[in-house]
């Protein structure tokens, strides 16, 4: 009770103190709108703050991945292993399996070390062996069927390490962990350590990482993104030879020609909503439509891009009818008054004009594409493709993989040196997406006209 | 012949439509005196419009219809014996479609004629370790009946494709000569030739509600198609998610709701007070620079892929909150958790959150600010009184759009909660969603016609309905509420 008369009192009171003085009600009001600002402030640095921390913690993880540590050995490709008859016949080469290869890696090993005085220290030569992928007898299977002609000489390799190796030099194995690892032990580690003091062993750039294939799991060392970058690039000309096409004409027929009626509503009713359907529900809808019904193969970049063009259009067609509002009336006006057909209009008139504002929208809308993920799943785009599909078109229709499905594909996988790759392959998917983001920019920063 | 060489032929009659038609144009034109109605490239356009479009329809439809027809025909063929319910017929087809693949490349590497099928034919032992050469690995020996039905098989892809050209470059041909025919120079080549292209227009505008009635269909047909292998009551009603390989599972969707809804509010309750903050501070407090610096960076959450976030939750979020909240408070030892998910999923909406609301904040009329300041308001107590009630139902809309994103989401939660569907409050225990349910059905090795599979489908329709109803919702709020100011 006091309270309010007091307060009552307080107000109906004339003030006694200069107004240059605050009282205690608004050193209040003045705080309270500090506090808000700083809280807005606050707001906007958490938002900015995570995208440093996210961009910062991909970077970190999988900056590493574009380098990979070597082993540089001369191998003797022995014609007593390699092609017994001698004939270089490629048909008898190709029956010899990487079986026969491996021998002839650890004998280049164990020469290097001889070579080079390094001790193995109770590393067997088997043991020294393991420091290097098994990926590699492939390798140099595929090279001596490529060159037949090497058999009996000594060639340079510069051969994969395995992944626990190339862990220990990127931190991401130590003394600690190899003891209780079954496939390295420290002593492995030590020879390493030798190994690469004396030149045998180094790390370089990884380029291997963008164009080798997928490789199993126990090869992360050996595992590239050359089937998922062509996979993607495949996908986005289909997304952009159908989706621009289909997306400009129906914008047109929207925006220029359509009637006020109900299908016109209904169509854009369609659109608006389509732009919200959940993507993974597009998944079902292309396995459901393109797999099932129309029984295109599973894997295939063509229904991967038939799936993506049908998400891109409700974007690009939302872009291109704002591009052809934004051309002023008048253009249209002069067109139509020295005897153009509306059609003629349009066409010579209108959409040049618009372009640079579609191209922009179209950009971006592929950006998205790229970077899509859920509906590819349910196509089948995750099975493991070691093939590189032919070139288009009938590569269109062979297994192939995507970037952010190759990311997916690797986190599900148990050695940790996938989570590294699956870092490096966002890198990948994020400076093409960066890269077309600033082509629409620089697009529309360049040609995009004001009125 | 190839797809791509029949399209190469056809847009090849049509370029020769267009040269011929354009120059009868001409030539009719000058040996009769008569003017053209119009410009001669316009009768070339019309010959090239009619050669070329129907015949790629013809083809598209063709493509679509025959491997259904050829399915059918063949799966006829097969026995009873062979394949006595659904499913075995569908992998005896599968079967059938690889040994006919597969005798293509034995031939290929053989180098031999067709004829050489028959003494293939005749020695049914010796098909699987040809066909094993050529790297098709059959399960078991290949029954005569099967093998009958994958020459057929090839030879019925075979004669429909033959004819299939024949068709296509019929049509084009003909349509295109008959469109020639009818060049004379009182012939409105411009209005035709543009009938024509408006009808191209309209037919890619229907494309959008195609693809609506497309995702329609797939998800009721299967959904229905569940419903009689499995009760709907039990799917709505239940609380237990549990498939089995071997049938028998429990199927209820309760517990991937809560774990959807559970993970969208985490996600909203970070989204929400983050991009309305940031929302305000933009329209109504920063400067110009800081706003062109903030604005895009903000943005740029939006444009990530969401398999980046995905990851992001799985590395750093999920290990990170299991190692310094969950452990220590004895609350859970999983790293992937419906805190995780929801906590990744709140970044990636802030930015639907922040640029929508920013919109609504900047459409609402100055002078209904300076009326406020006018009666000596600080700005605080302007936006907290005056701007957001005037605001607030565009803002409760851009809400509902972005909660019908967190709920739709795949990447983040299939990456970041984990797989078990459980019914609990513990924010740091894995949970599921739908959409990850989705995913593992559908990418899993189980039989396609088994309830298991097809409950992918029911669950995708329950989640269409979910996302549609919000956003119609949301878009009702935001129309409604713009007509307010102008």
């Amino acid at each position: 009770m006091t309270d309010m008369t007091v307060s009552g009192a307080s107000v109906a009171m004339p003030r006694t103190k200069s107004l240059l003085q605050l009282d205690e009600r608004t050193r209040r009001r003045n705080a309270s709108e500090a506090r808000f600002r700083m809280i807005g402030f606050l707001a906007v640095l958490i938002g900015v703050f995570a995208l440093v921390f996210l961009l910062g913690s991909i970077l970190s993880n999988g900056l590493s991945s574009f380098r990979q540590t070597y082993i540089s050995l001369d191998i003797f490709l022995d014609p007593a292993r390699l092609d017994k008859a001698g004939t270089r016949d490629p048909a008898e080469l190709a029956k010899i399996t990487t079986f026969s290869y491996a021998p002839l890696i650890e004998k280049a090993l164990a020469d290097a070390m001889a070579a080079k005085g390094v001790s193995g220290d109770g590393v067997s030569v088997k043991a020294a062996a393991e420091l290097i992928s098994k990926e590699a007898p492939a390798d140099l299977r595929r090279y001596v069927l490529a060159h037949p002609q090497a058999i009996g000489t000594k060639v340079n390799f510069d051969l994969l390490a395995s992944g626990r190796i190339d862990g220990y030099y990127k931190g991401r194995v130590t003394m600690e962990s190899a003891e209780l690892d079954r496939n390295i032990s420290p002593a492995q580690l030590q020879l390493a350590d030798k190994l690469k003091a004396a030149g045998i062993l180094g790390t370089h750039f990884n380029w291997g990482f963008f164009t080798a294939p997928d490789a199993s799991d126990t090869r992360p060392e050996a595992s590239g993104l050359g089937v998922a970058i062509l996979g993607s690039a495949y996908m986005m000309i289909i997304v952009l030879v159908l989706s621009l096409p289909l997306g400009v004409a129906s914008s047109i027929y929207l925006e220029e020609f359509a009637p006020q009626n109900r299908l016109t509503d209904l169509i854009e009713v369609n659109i608006a909503n389509l732009a919200a359907v959940p993507s993974v529900v597009f998944g079902i809808l292309g396995l459901a439509a393109f797999i099932n019904f129309a029984g295109l193969p599973q894997s295939a970049p063509v229904v991967g891009g038939l799936v993506l063009t049908l998400m891109t259009l409700p974007t690009i067609i939302i872009a291109t009818r704002a591009a052809l509002k934004s051309v002023p009336p008048s253009i249209r006006d002069a067109a139509l008054g020295v005897g153009a057909s509306k059609m003629q209009a349009i066409f010579h008139h209108v959409l040049p004009l618009a372009m640079p504002g579609i191209l922009t929208g179209t950009i971006i809308g592929l950006a998205r594409a790229l970077g899509e993920t859920a509906p590819l799943l349910l196509i089948g785009m995750v099975a493991f493709v070691r093939d590189y599909p032919a070139g288009p078109p009938e590569g269109f229709f062979d297994p192939a993989s995507a970037l952010p499905v190759q990311v997916y594909n690797w986190t599900q996988r148990g050695d940790p040196a996938f989570i590294e790759r699956a870092s490096g392959a966002i890198i990948v998917l994020l400076v093409f997406l960066i890269l077309m983001n600033l082509s629409a920019i620089i697009l529309r920063r360049r040609y995009e006209r004001r009125w | 012949m190839n797809v791509g060489i029949i399209i190469l032929v056809v847009l090849a009659f049509a370029a020769a439509g267009y040269i011929a038609g354009k120059r009868q144009a001409l030539a009719l034109s000058a040996g009769s005196g008569m003017k053209l109605h119009s410009l001669s490239g316009y009768y070339g356009q019309t010959v090239a419009l009619f050669a070329a479009v129907p015949a790629f329809l013809l083809m598209i439809v063709w493509l679509l219809v025959q491997p259904v027809v050829v399915e059918n025909r063949i799966s006829g063929m097969i026995p009873e014996s062979l394949a006595s319910e659904p499913a075995a017929r569908s992998l005896v087809m599968s079967d059938v479609r690889r040994i006919a693949d597969g005798l293509d490349s034995v031939l290929v590497r053989g180098g031999l004629g067709e004829e050489a099928l028959d003494s293939i034919a005749a020695d049914t032992q010796n098909v699987r370790a040809r066909l094993a050469e050529v790297g098709i690995a059959l399960a078991g020996e290949v029954p005569p009946v099967v093998f009958e039905a994958a020459r057929s098989y090839r030879q019925s892809a075979k004669t429909g494709a033959l004819a299939m050209t024949f068709a296509v470059f019929g049509l084009s041909l003909l349509l295109g000569f008959l469109a020639y025919r009818r060049i004379d120079p009182q012939m409105r080549a411009r209005n035709i030739s543009e009938t024509f292209v408006k009808s191209l227009l309209i037919a890619s505008s229907l494309i959008a509600i195609l693809t609506t009635i497309g995702i329609v269909f797939s998800l009721v047909f299967e959904t229905i198609t569940f419903f009689k292998l499995y009760p709907a009551s039990e799917f709505f009603f239940s609380t237990v998610w549990n498939p089995q390989f071997r049938g028998g599972s429990e199927l209820g969707i309760l517990p991937l709701l809560w774990g959807t809804l559970y993970v969208s509010f985490i996600a909203l309750l970070v989204a929400v007070p983050i991009g309305l903050m940031i929302a305000i501070y933009l329209s109504e407090y920063a400067g110009r620079s800081m706003r062109s610096f903030a604005k895009p960076a903000i943005e740029m959450l939006a444009g990530i892929p969401t398999i980046v976030y995905g990851l992001f939750a799985l590395v750093t979020i999920g290990p990170f909150l299991r190692d310094y909240f969950a452990a220590p408070l004895g609350l859970g030892s999983s790293s992937s958790s419906v805190l995780t998910a929801g906590l990744v999923m709140g970044i990636m909406i802030i930015p639907f959150v922040s640029s929508l609301s920013d919109d609504i904040i900047n459409a609402v009329p100055q002078a209904l600010r300076d009326g406020s300041y006018g009666l000596g308001a600080t700005r605080s107590e302007t936006i907290k009184k005056v701007v957001m009630p005037a605001a607030l139902p565009g803002i409760v809309g851009a809400v509902l759009l972005a909660a019908s994103r967190a709920i739709g989401e795949t990447m983040i939660v299939v990456l970041g909660a984990g797989a078990a569907a459980k019914l609990s409050l513990n924010p740091f225990e894995a949970m599921t969603t739908v959409t990850v349910k989705i995913v593992s059905q559908l990418t899993g090795d189980s039989e396609f016609s088994s309830p298991e599979t097809l409950v992918a489908f029911a669950l995708g329709l329950t989640l269409f309905t979910f996302t549609l109803g919000l956003n119609v919702l949301a878009l009702y709020i935001v129309r409604k509420y713009r007509e307010q100011y102008e």
